[in-house]
C-alpha cells in the first residue's frame, strides 16, 4: 500500500519456519524481478557446483604436513559422461589402479568430487582432519582423492588397498538453498557389488547443516561399533543414538536473498 | 517370433525381437542408451521406425515384451484387455493408427470408448512414430474426468497439486507454503506433501493437520500424505481421516516389488480408503506417481525400453480407478533423461500414452540441477502440456522444492498457464475461491494485496 512506509508482509510470522519461497508477490501473474533473480542466482551455483572441478593442489595444501594423498580417475574422462553413464563413476581407470598397492589398511578414506566440487572444496579437508584426529589408533590409508567418482567407487578403492572399512567424502546433488553439502558414506569389507544397504550415510554437511566435527564424531562412533560388530548399513543403523539433523532448526532464506 | 528387418539409408538394418523394435524406435534418450538398448545410430532408428509402422497393432497381444508366466503386470494388461472395444482398430498397423488418431474420425467420444481396447505397449509403439504436436493434438482430444471432492479433467479446467513439503516436516513451514498456494488458487487436484519422514506417527499428524486446515476454511478438494501404501493402509486402520492413498508404481512386477508393492496391496488400499466414504462428488481414491526410468534403475526392466515399460505403469494404474496419475519426468537424472530436449519429449509422451489409455494423467514438470535444463524449459513443456489438455500440474512455493531438493513449477506458473489459456480450477474448487472473494469478474485470479480479505482470511493480520 502506498500510505504504508513499510510495507505489510503477512508472511512474517511464517518466514522463521520455512526456507521455502514463500509470498514473494506478483507482477501481473509473474515473479518480482528481484524473485526471478535471486532464483537464478540460486540455480547458476548449483550449477556452477555441479560443473565445476575440484582445485586438487589447494585441497591437499589444506591437509597437515605428513597426510599422503594419492589421486586416482574413474572410468568416466569428463563430466558430460560422468553425468551419463553412473557405472563409469563406479570403476577406477587402469592407470589409477596401479597406484593403489595391497596393505592391511583399518580404514580407507576417499575424498570424491560427485556432483558438488564447491562442497569438497569447502568441506571435505576439515571433515577428514576431523576423522583422522579422532582415529590415532587406526591404521587409515593415505587420502585417497578421486576424480569424476561415485560413491561406490570407494569398494574398488577399498579392496584394492586391502582395507577392512571405507568412508568416501563426496559432494552431494545441489539443491536451491545449498549447493556445497557433503556427505559420508561408509562401508564395512568393501568390494565391488556392495549394496546401497551396506552402507551407513551422514549426510548435510554444510554451513547450516552438520560441522565437519559433528560428522567426524558421527562417523567414527558408526566406524568403531561397525569395525567391533563387523558389518555396516541397515544392521548398524538402526541403533546409532542419532545420524540424523532432524529437529535442527531450519534457517530461512532472506526475502530479498 | 521371427526377426524384422528392412532397408533405409541404402544399409540392411535387423532387429532381433519385437522389444529391439521398440527401443531403437525411442526417441534418443540418455537412459536406454545406459540399458545398452538404444539405436546406434539415427538412420538405424527411422529403420526401427519404419518397421514398426508397418507392424500390425495386434503384435503386442501375441507376442508379450515381459513374459506372461514372470510378471502380474503383463498378465493384468493381457487378461485385462477388452477385444470389443479394440474392435474398430484391431486391423490397423502402428502407422495406420497414428494417421487415424490424428483424422477427425478419432473424437473424444470415440477415443474414450476405445481406451480399454488398448494395451499401454500400443500406445507407447505409436508415440513412438509422434512428434511433439502429434502427442499434444491426439492428446489433447482425450478425455479422462475423475472425481473426489473436485471434478477433475473437465473440457477447458487446468487443475493443480499443491505440493507445501518442508525438510523437517514443520507444521507451520508446511502450513505457510500451503496458504500461499490457495492465494494462487492452487490446490484444486490435491494439497498433497511428500513426508521427510516415513514415520507413522508423524505421517498421521501430518494427515490430521491437513484434514484441520482443509475443514476450518472449508475448502473442496482433498489432501494427501505421500507415504508408502503399507503405512496409508496402517493409518486408515488407526481412524486417520484419509482421503486419498498414494503410492509409487512403475510397469513391471520386479519394479513393483523393488518398490515393496504388488497388485494386491493396491487392491487391499483401494477398498480401505473406499469404505471411508469421504467423497462428495466421486469416488476416485487412490493417486500414483510414475516416471521414465524407474525400472532400469531397479534392474527390472527385461531388456524393454524406458519409455514402453512407464507406459506399462498406466496400465497398473487404470486398473485402480485413480482420481491422479502423474509422471514426475524430471525427477530421475540425466542419466535417464539427460537435457531439457529429452525431459520435454518424455513429459509429453508419457501425457500422451496415459491419456489414450484413459488415465486421469498430470504431470510434475520438473528437474535436477544435475540435469541440463533450467526453468525456461519448464515454461516450454508446461505450455505445451497445457494446450495437450493435461489434468493437472504440480506447483511448489517459488519453483523450489525445498525437501526433495529439485525444480517444479512455482504457484506463479499455473497462475501464469490458466489465465494465458484461459483455463479454469475445478468448478468446486473454483466457486470456492470465488466465495472468498479472490475472483474478478472475468473470473480471473488478480494479486491479492497483503489487506485484501482472503489474505486476512487465511493468514490472520500477520501477527
Amino acid at each position: 500500500m502506498a500510505d504504508e512506509a513499510i510495507p505489510f508482509d503477512p508472511f512474517a510470522r511464517f518466514r522463521l519456519a520455512t526456507r521455502a519461497r514463500i509470498g514473494l508477490g506478483r507482477s501481473g501473474d509473474a515473479l518480482p524481478s528481484r524473485h526471478l533473480l535471486s532464483f537464478q542466482l540460486a540455480h547458476a551455483l548449483a550449477r556452477d557446483a555441479v560443473n565445476g572441478s575440484v582445485d586438487w593442489d589447494g585441497l591437499t595444501a589444506g591437509l597437515p604436513d605428513g597426510v599422503e594423498t594419492v589421486a586416482v580417475h574413474s572410468a568416466a574422462p569428463d563430466r558430460q559422461t560422468y553425468l551419463r553413464r553412473p557405472d563409469l563413476g563406479r570403476r577406477l581407470e587402469a592407470e589409477s589402479l596401479g597406484r593403489l598397492s595391497h596393505a592391511g589398511w583399518d580404514l580407507a578414506l576417499v575424498v570424491a568430487d560427485g556432483l558438488s566440487a564447491a562442497a569438497v572444496q569447502a568441506w571435505a579437508p576439515a571433515t577428514a582432519i576431523e576423522i583422522l584426529t579422532r582415529l590415532k589408533d587406526w591404521k587409515v590409508a593415505p587420502i585417497v582423492l578421486a576424480r569424476q567418482a561415485r560413491v561406490a567407487l570407494g569398494d574398488h578403492v577399498g579392496e584394492r588397498l586391502g582395507a577392512r572399512m571405507v568412508a568416501v567424502l563426496i559432494g552431494e546433488r545441489p539443491g536451491l538453498s545449498v549447493a556445497d553439502s557433503l556427505g559420508i558414506y561408509l562401508t564395512y569389507a568393501p568390494r565391488p557389488g556392495c549394496r546401497d544397504a551396506e552402507r551407513n550415510c551422514i549426510s548435510n554437511i554444510h554451513a547450516d547443516g552438520l560441522s565437519p566435527a559433528q560428522a567426524a564424531e558421527k562417523l567414527v562412533w558408526l566406524a568403531r561399533e561397525g569395525m567391533r560388530r563387523k558389518l555396516t548399513g541397515v544392521g548398524l543403523k538402526e541403533e546409532t543414538p542419532s545420524t540424523s539433523i532432524a529437529g535442527k532448526e531450519v534457517p530461512a532464506i532472506p526475502n530479498d536473498a | 517370433m521371427s526377426q524384422f528387418a528392412t532397408t533405409a539409408g541404402g544399409e540392411r538394418h535387423v532387429f532381433p525381437d519385437l522389444k529391439t523394435v521398440l527401443a531403437c524406435a525411442s526417441p534418443r534418450r540418455s537412459g536406454d542408451e545406459l540399458a545398452g538398448i538404444a539405436a546406434a545410430s539415427d538412420v538405424r532408428r527411422v529403420a526401427a521406425r519404419m518397421v514398426l509402422a508397418d507392424l500390425p497393432l495386434t503384435v503386442f497381444l501375441d507376442h508379450p515384451l515381459v513374459p506372461y508366466e514372470e510378471d502380474e503386470v503383463t498378465r493384468l494388461i493381457v487378461d485385462g484387455h477388452d477385444a470389443r472395444a479394440f474392435a474398430p482398430v484391431a486391423h490397423m498397423t502402428v502407422g495406420q493408427f497414428r494417421d487415424w488418431l490424428l483424422s477427425y474420425a478419432a473424437t473424444p467420444d470415440v477415443l474414450t470408448a476405445l481406451a480399454p481396447g488398448l494395451t499401454p505397449e500400443m500406445a507407447a509403439a505409436v508415440s513412438k512414430l509422434m512428434r511433439n504436436i502429434d502427442l499434444v493434438t491426439v492428446a489433447s482430444k482425450c478425455r479422462v474426468v475423475t472425481a473426489f471432492r473436485t471434478t477433475i479433467g473437465l473440457p477447458g479446467c487446468l487443475s493443480s497439486r499443491l505440493q507445501p513439503n518442508h525438510p523437517t516436516d514443520d507444521p507451520l513451514g508446511i502450513a505457510a507454503s500451503t496458504l500461499d498456494g490457495l492465494l494462487f488458487g492452487i490446490g484444486d487436484a490435491v494439497i498433497g506433501i511428500n513426508p521427510a519422514s516415513d514415520n507413522l506417527d508423524a505421517c498421521m499428524t501430518l494427515i490430521r493437520m491437513q484434514d484441520e486446515v482443509r475443514r476450518r476454511f472449508d475448502i473442496p478438494t482433498q489432501s494427501c500424505v505421500l507415504t508408502h501404501v503399507t503405512n496409508t493402509i496402517a493409518a486408515i486402520e488407526r481412524g486417520a481421516p484419509v482421503d486419498l492413498v498414494f503410492q509409487s508404481i512403475a510397469g513391471t512386477e520386479a519394479a513393483n516389488r523393488g518398490f515393496g508393492i504388488d497388485l494386491a496391496i493396491l487392491a487391499e488400499a483401494r477398498q480401505a480408503a473406499l469404505e471411508l466414504r469421504r467423497g462428495t462428488v466421486g469416488d476416485n481414491v487412490m493417486y500414483f506417481e510414475t516416471g521414465q526410468g524407474s525400472a532400469l534403475s531397479a534392474d527390472a526392466h527385461h531388456g524393454v525400453d524406458q519409455q514402453t515399460i512407464e507406459a506399462r505403469a498406466y496400465g497398473v494404474a487404470r486398473a485402480f480407478a485413480p482420481l491422479l496419475v502423474n509422471t514426475v519426468v524430471g525427477f530421475i537424472g540425466p542419466e535417464y533423461l539427460y537435457d531439457a530436449k529429452q525431459i520435454t519429449r518424455a513429459g509429453l509422451e508419457d501425457h500422451f500414452c496415459g491419456k489414450l489409455l484413459g488415465v486421469p494423467m498430470g504431470v510434475d514438470v520438473c528437474y535436477t540441477n544435475h540435469a541440463e535444463a533450467d526453468q525456461d524449459d519448464m515454461d516450454v513443456l508446461m505450455t505445451l502440456l497445457g494446450t495437450a489438455g493435461v489434468n493437472f500440474l504440480i506447483a511448489v512455493p517459488g519453483a523450489d522444492d525445498v525437501m526433495l531438493n529439485y525444480q517444479s513449477l512455482g504457484y506463479h506458473d499455473v497462475l501464469t498457464l490458466r489465465h494465458l489459456l484461459g483455463r479454469r480450477p475445478a468448478p468446486e474448487f473454483e466457486a470456492w475461491l470465488s466465495r472468498m472473494g479472490m475472483l474478478d469478474e472475468t473470473g480471473r485470479l488478480p494479486p491479492q494485496g497483503p489487506h485484501a480479505g482472503s489474505v486476512t482470511r487465511l493468514l490472520g493480520n500477520g501477527a
